[in-house]
């Protein structure tokens, strides 16, 4: 606790700062029910060619983080209530919608999850790549169908030119989600948010569509956020990691740091329900309780009634992020002790 | 139209003898499992696969549905005969005879004579006329209208929403003919205008529910969110992404409609306040024939058979459409 140096994100001005700023970023929605406060004051950058991974549950907040530097949440019910999203030294929640919406597709590109669902059923894939050039850079349609194929050769769809015109069904999992990076890669975009992109494929189709990804990447050096709820996913490609929880990021790491020695128990925890070959035959640690209901996230600090290590303080403050070390922070009062302990999972006792 | 041959090459890979639905799933099934394009670099019948939209399956479905192709024979029969009527029936239909009033069929006029001694065939032929005129423009008013006041509604929300929602169950709640008998008796033009005005304007709220609906349902489709995120603007959403995707349930129902306002023309022009004569129309027809129902059956039967058939083959039409267009409903 002696050195409770909180990290602040006020360095970075505008020029030469990085690529994205976001900083102390607040979204609830409004909803009949009530205030679901999504996103608690999250604070992330990415620079130029570099992976950030932004893991957690489901209703941790990172997809609505996403949605939010994206500029596409639905609104109502969703709002950002606070914070700043820098991206190339502008503030987005500052422009108006049309300036916004020259800056996505063309400076800032998405890729979903399910590629199918992403993809109208109605236009050839042709048509909806070439759509970017059309929309966003004025070129004819036949232009634009050059340009499709060209693109669509370059995320290594097979048979590029037969192909073009095929309707996103006739696709696999797997072609279809090159298809989804083709689109968003298309204006080569100087950040890419990916939300979950290898969630709905295969294993072996996920790791091509990763590579696929973080060649990509090299190739254009781009920013990437990485959205997913898979440690395994994150090891081979993220830079860094930032682990969110009930809104708010718990823990940020380089990636190897973060498998080496978690410094906070909700990350330790996600480690330990990883099943390991040298524990066949052990019974799966799994973290107790649910995550919170965002809409009565509990005081203090919001894991405290799934923690092993939950004191009297955790029901009452709101940890601040703890400087682990030059480049990792923890919002866990008892970090250290968490860094310290290489055993076992804590509550086994 | 195309012929169901179960060996006609243009009809694709179906093996002799099965289905072509078991034929399709085949094919289909075969280029999924053995799509390995990932690991090897190519995919195996992949360029055999020949695009395949929506609009071509649907096509493709239709085609083979005798349902759709017995009422798309009628309905062509139909707008040809309303389009050169002189072609079938060489004489006129306003021309009475007195001396043949109310007299059954003889040589050359096969469907006999009405009350005024005019040839009954040729009324009903020229008769489709006014019919399809006024299904047709009265669908099309509709559907524009409704399509694009509903879908807007859907897609903006809001109080435009709102707004638009009470006004049509304002208009939901005029009864049709009660409507019709006080819109329309105030109206001295014989034309089908009058009455195709009123059926637009009654008839609106109907496609703008299902448009409303559909849109609200396709709007939340990832591909919209996907659109938005790389860029597209609002006219873009709707027009190209939503308004395809959504478009369907309208069709199915303005083509069931159209039946339902060839029908409801002659309802109006049965009580007096659709078209008037000298228009030909079958409910004018069926009005001064069933004073007569019992002397002249023929007078009434022939009218009468002709719009039973027509509404029925747009019917069956939307029926087939529908199944053609959303195949879950099966």
């Amino acid at each position: 606790m002696a050195t409770s140096v909180e990290l602040s994100t006020e360095e970075g001005g505008t020029e030469g700062g990085p690529l994205l700023d976001v900083r102390n970023l607040h979204v609830e929605f409004r909803t009949r029910e009530g205030v679901a406060r999504a996103v608690n004051g999250v604070d992330y950058s990415v620079d130029a060619g570099e992976t950030l991974a932004v893991l957690g549950e489901s209703g941790s907040g990172k997809s609505v983080t996403a949605q939010a530097i994206m500029g596409i949440l639905d609104s109502p019910p969703g709002f950002v209530t606070q914070g700043k999203i820098i991206f190339q030294g502008r503030d987005m929640l500052k422009l108006s919608g049309e300036e916004r919406r020259k800056v996505r597709g063309a400076r800032m590109a998405m890729i979903f999850q399910d590629a199918l669902s992403s993809l109208n059923p109605v236009l050839n894939v042709g048509e909806q790549l070439g759509e970017m050039f059309t929309v966003h850079r004025g070129l004819s349609r036949k232009q634009a169908r050059a340009k499709a194929v060209e693109l669509m050769e370059r995320v290594r769809i097979p048979a590029a030119k037969e192909r073009v015109r095929s309707y996103p069904h006739q696709f696999s999992g797997g072609m279809r989600q090159r298809v989804m990076i083709a689109m968003a890669m298309a204006l080569e975009p100087e950040l890419i948010i990916a939300d979950e992109p290898t969630t709905a494929l295969d294993v072996t189709v996920q790791a091509q569509v990763m590579d696929l990804l973080a060649d990509l990447q090299r190739e254009y050096n781009m920013g990437l956020i990485l959205i997913t709820h898979d440690l395994g996913v994150v090891a081979d490609v993220a830079d860094k990691i930032a682990v969110m929880y009930a809104g708010r990021i718990v823990e940020t790491s380089p990636v190897h740091d973060i498998y080496a020695k978690p410094a906070h128990p909700y990350t330790k925890g996600l480690l330990d329900s990883i099943p390991r070959l040298d524990q066949k035959g052990q019974e799966l640690y799994a973290i107790k309780g649910l995550p919170p209901n965002l809409l009565h996230i509990p005081p203090g600090c919001a894991f405290n009634p799934r923690c092993p290590l939950a004191q009297d303080v955790c029901r009452t403050e709101v940890p601040p992020l703890y400087r682990v070390s030059r480049d990792r922070a923890s919002a866990c009062h008892f970090w250290k002790e968490v860094v310290g302990d290489d055993s076992a999972p804590a509550d086994k006792a | 139209m195309p012929e169901r041959n179960p060996l006609d090459p243009e009809q694709g890979p179906i093996a002799p003898g099965g289905g072509y639905g078991a034929g399709m799933d085949l094919a289909a099934s075969d280029a999924d499992t053995l799509e390995y394009p990932e690991s090897h670099g190519q995919e195996p019948g992949g360029p055999a696969g020949k695009p395949r939209s929506l609009w071509s399956d649907a096509w493709r479905d239709l085609r083979r549905n005798p349902v759709f192709i017995i009422s798309v024979l009628i309905i062509l029969f139909l707008v040809f005969i309303s389009l050169w009527p002189g072609t079938i029936a060489t004489q006129d239909p306003l021309q009475a005879n007195l001396q043949k009033a109310q007299a059954g069929p003889e040589a050359g006029h096969p469907f006999g004579f009405d009350q005024q001694g005019r040839d009954v065939y040729t009324r009903v032929v020229y008769g489709a006329r006014a019919s399809v005129t006024v299904g047709v423009c009265a669908t099309l008013g509709v559907v524009l209208l409704g399509s694009v006041l509903g879908g807007l509604a859907g897609f903006f929300g809001g109080w435009w929403d709102a707004i638009l929602s009470r006004i049509s169950d304002v208009f939901f709640g005029i009864p049709v003919v009660l409507g019709g008998l006080v819109f329309l008796s105030v109206v001295t033009n014989s034309t089908v205008w009058p009455v195709v005005g009123f059926m637009v304007l009654l008839g609106w709220p109907q496609i703008a529910r299902i448009a409303r609906g559909s849109v609200i349902t396709a709007r939340q489709n990832d591909y919209v969110q996907a659109a938005r995120a790389l860029g597209a603007g609002n006219s873009r959403m709707l027009l190209r992404h939503i308004a395809p995707n959504a478009v369907a349930p309208v069709i199915v129902v303005g083509t069931i409609a159209l039946g339902t306002y060839i029908a409801l023309e002659a309802t109006l022009s049965y009580l007096g306040v659709g078209l008037k004569p000298p228009t030909v129309s079958w409910g004018i027809d069926i009005s001064d024939a069933s004073n007569q129902i019992r002397n002249a059956p023929h007078m009434l039967l022939w009218p009468a058979g002709a719009l039973s058939l027509t509404v029925l083959a747009f019917i069956m039409l939307g029926d087939a459409v529908r199944d053609a267009l959303d195949p879950k409903l099966r």
